[in-house]
């Protein structure tokens, strides 16, 4: 299976997966290959390496796709580009000021809002921001309708399912509905707690101190009617992922970690619906052909190498097909918790991908058919 | 301590070799983890147990720190009952849950909580060192800036003081240490270069990044040369597997080799080195063999890092 025929038909593509694994190479590799293929594809990084980025023409943080100069994309074994590829690397403070500046009703409350301190904590440091402003800078490409593939990246996170809890929790935050009930917006909220208030929120107005209600409570009463506006956007954004016309793809190394990992949130885009299309597996060691003795190897090699390099090609060898040994398990147990979802492996590759020549190199295995992915892999392993 | 760096990088692995370390000379050590994956105690294949203080060897504990569990015990210890019934109350968890922050704030209670010369929680035992197996650097330092934050926020009341009394205590290098994870590869060297610089800039400084999974240098490039020109043309049938490994290895030897010096050229704080492990999995034996390496470099020999 070639992720041309994964996409097929797909307005969507996000890749999911977790910390280290080649997400984001993954992302522009797949965005660079439909580009190839004559569409017109936007990929959202979110923290591409330097050199990547460099390669992309992304020299910061930008919130707009930009495209990426067609004579950038003239590279050994990619052939032509046909469609054209646009990046952009996600600001996510950018696109939640953004978001509040359109949202808001005018420019005096969009500025309160920016100010406000719960708001400065919910749009910068805390985990969740970067979620919550990828899926909304997808939600708004979308809807621009400006591209036929927009392919995200998401944030680098320890825990793959980060992705797909940190939106919903911070829009059932700004939704504030569980808010409303102990804080009341404007200043009757805070006299709510006063004198009369039920047993419970005293106690929490005890644990917290008076100061945190009153300043989530001016936010709220800042936000006023935003909170519909967020909760409606929270429902069209769910549309929009469950959408036939999306593809969740998970990226995964063949190392132990992340095969567990892989498996676990492949289980949780099933459980929760989500269009599950295929596992796209990096830094595979594949097993190398061998003379069947060892012995045989070092007689082999013996009249031509030095003894002692012939000694540590051997020991070389034995190192990486231990590697070999653990991905191929690894690989076989993915497959078996998979529900018939592809799989497309990578192979474990000399360097970094840092230019347009290592994204291409990605991209001939990504697209190719199964037969032509074992040709090429007989190519590089003998 | 807190243990960071890039996702991918092997901060659990790390921390849990310096946990063998510090345990092996006596210091009472628990691993904390914040991500709900209890990958300390499945490498120990102990059975996996949420907000429990598992012992996993003499002196060796760990803990799986779930910010919900944390909230309920802190409202039970703060406010008896009424904070039992209000940490029950399902509004309001989805109320503290969703409060931005939050979570970050209550994790990083627990964490102190367990490092405190007197626990709160009722018969448990002081640490002599808690390690954090922190979430990824960005978030990580997002984490460590919370209960500030908090503390600004609230200004008066119990959470601004705890916020602060913990805040207090993240600041102060008498008592805590950030330890920087990572590999050889340009993000993660990135990152950790970043990471120092942020630190830097709030007055912190890093106590050690800790390079992992370096590849041995088998081959120079002379070998390289000769094994290249064999795999060309005359290399046997049979052989040209081995050559392509040995090559490919030399290749990524030398991008480490790269990176590695680009690493030492930015970074201030000392630096150590842990080997590439080829193992199906990372178990008991492994962690215990970086633990040998980390005793080497920290213990034995501490005058190389003091020259560095």
């Amino acid at each position: 299976m070639s992720i041309a025929a994964l996409l097929e038909g797909k307005r969507i593509c996000v890749c999911g997966g977790a910390g280290g694994v080649g997400k984001t190479t993954s992302a522009a590799a797949i965005a660079l290959g439909m580009a190839a293929r004559g569409a017109k594809v936007a990929v959202v990084t979110i923290d591409p390496a330097r050199r990547l980025a460099n390669a992309l023409g992304l020299e910061e943080l930008c919130n707009e796709p930009r495209r990426v100069a067609p004579r950038r994309l003239r590279v050994e074994g990619l052939g032509p580009v046909r469609g054209e590829l646009w990046a952009m690397m996600l600001d996510p403070k950018r696109t939640f000021d953004e978001l509040i500046e359109r949202i808001a009703p005018d420019p005096g409350r969009a500025h309160a809002i920016k100010r406000n301190r719960i708001y400065a904590q919910l749009s910068s440091a805390v985990s969740g921001s970067q979620e919550f402003t990828a899926i909304a800078k997808l939600y708004d490409l979308a809807c621009e309708d400006r591209f036929d593939l927009l392919v995200l990246d998401t944030p680098p996170s320890r825990n793959a399912l980060d992705f797909l809890d940190a939106p919903g929790r911070l829009t059932a935050f700004l939704d504030g509905r569980a808010m409303r009930t102990f804080v009341r917006p404007a200043g009757a909220g805070v006299r709510a707690l006063g004198r009369g208030a039920s047993p419970l929120l005293s106690v929490l107005r005890r644990l917290t101190g008076i100061d945190v209600l009153a300043e989530i409570s001016t936010f709220f009463a800042l936000l006023g009617d935003m909170t519909e506006d967020f909760s409606r956007r929270a429902v069209q954004v769910e549309r929009l992922l469950r959408s036939e016309r999306t593809a969740f793809l998970l990226v995964t190394s063949a190392q132990s970690e992340p095969i567990d990992e892989a498996i676990w949130f492949g289980r949780t885009l099933r459980e929760s619906g989500l269009p599950f299309a295929g596992v796209i597996v990096n830094r595979v060691h594949h097993e190398l052909p061998l003379p069947a003795e060892p012995s045989q190897l070092a007689e082999l090699l013996s009249g031509r190498l030095e003894p002692s390099l012939v000694a540590r090609v051997l020991e070389n060898l034995h190192d990486y097909h231990v590697l070999a040994r653990r991905d191929a398990r690894n690989v076989e147990r993915l497959r078996e918790q998979l529900d018939g979802q592809p799989l497309i492996l990578v192979p474990q590759l000399d360097d970094d991908v840092h230019d347009l020549a290592g994204l291409a190199a990605i991209v001939r295995y990504l697209f190719a058919s199964a037969d032509e992915r074992e040709r090429m892999l007989a190519e590089v392993v003998c | 301590m807190f243990v960071t760096g890039k996702g991918g990088v092997g901060r659990s692995t790390v921390a849990t070799a310096l946990g063998l370390l510090a345990a092996r000379h006596g210091v009472r050590t628990i691993v904390a983890e914040l991500a709900g994956q209890e990958r300390v105690q499945r490498a120990f294949e102990r059975p996996v147990g949420q907000f429990e203080e598992v012992e996993l060897a003499p002196g060796l504990f760990t803990i799986s720190i779930d910010p919900q569990r944390a909230m309920e015990e802190y409202l039970r210890l703060k406010a008896g009952p009424l904070g039992s019934a209000l940490g029950s109350s399902r509004l309001f968890q989805a109320f503290a849950m969703a409060t931005p922050g939050m979570r970050e704030l209550l994790s990083v209670g627990k964490l102190w909580e367990l490092a405190q010369p007197r626990r709160r929680t009722s018969g448990a035992e002081p640490y002599d060192l808690v390690l954090v197996d922190a979430p990824a650097t960005g978030h990580g330092i997002g984490l460590l800036r919370t209960p500030r934050t908090f503390a600004e926020i609230a200004r008066v009341g119990p959470i601004a003081q705890l916020g602060q009394e913990i805040a207090a205590t993240l600041q102060d290098p008498a008592q805590t240490a950030l330890v920087a994870v990572c590999t050889l590869e340009e993000m993660a060297v990135n990152e950790t270069l970043a990471l120092e610089r942020e630190m830097r800039d709030s007055g912190l400084a890093l106590a050690v990044a800790i390079v992992n999974a370096r590849y041995p240098q088998r081959f120079d490039a002379e070998d390289a040369q000769r094994l290249a020109e064999l795999a060309a043309d005359s290399a046997p049938p049979g052989a040209r597997g081995a050559l392509r490994a040995a090559l490919s290895a030399h290749a990524r030897t030398l991008a480490q080799t790269e990176q590695a010096a680009r690493l030492a050229r930015g970074l201030r704080a000392p630096l150590l080195e842990l080997p590439y492990l080829f193992a199906e999995h990372v178990g008991r034996g492994e962690l215990e063999q970086l633990a040998d390496v980390l005793e080497q470099a920290l213990v034995t020999s501490p005058r190389r890092r003091r020259t560095r």
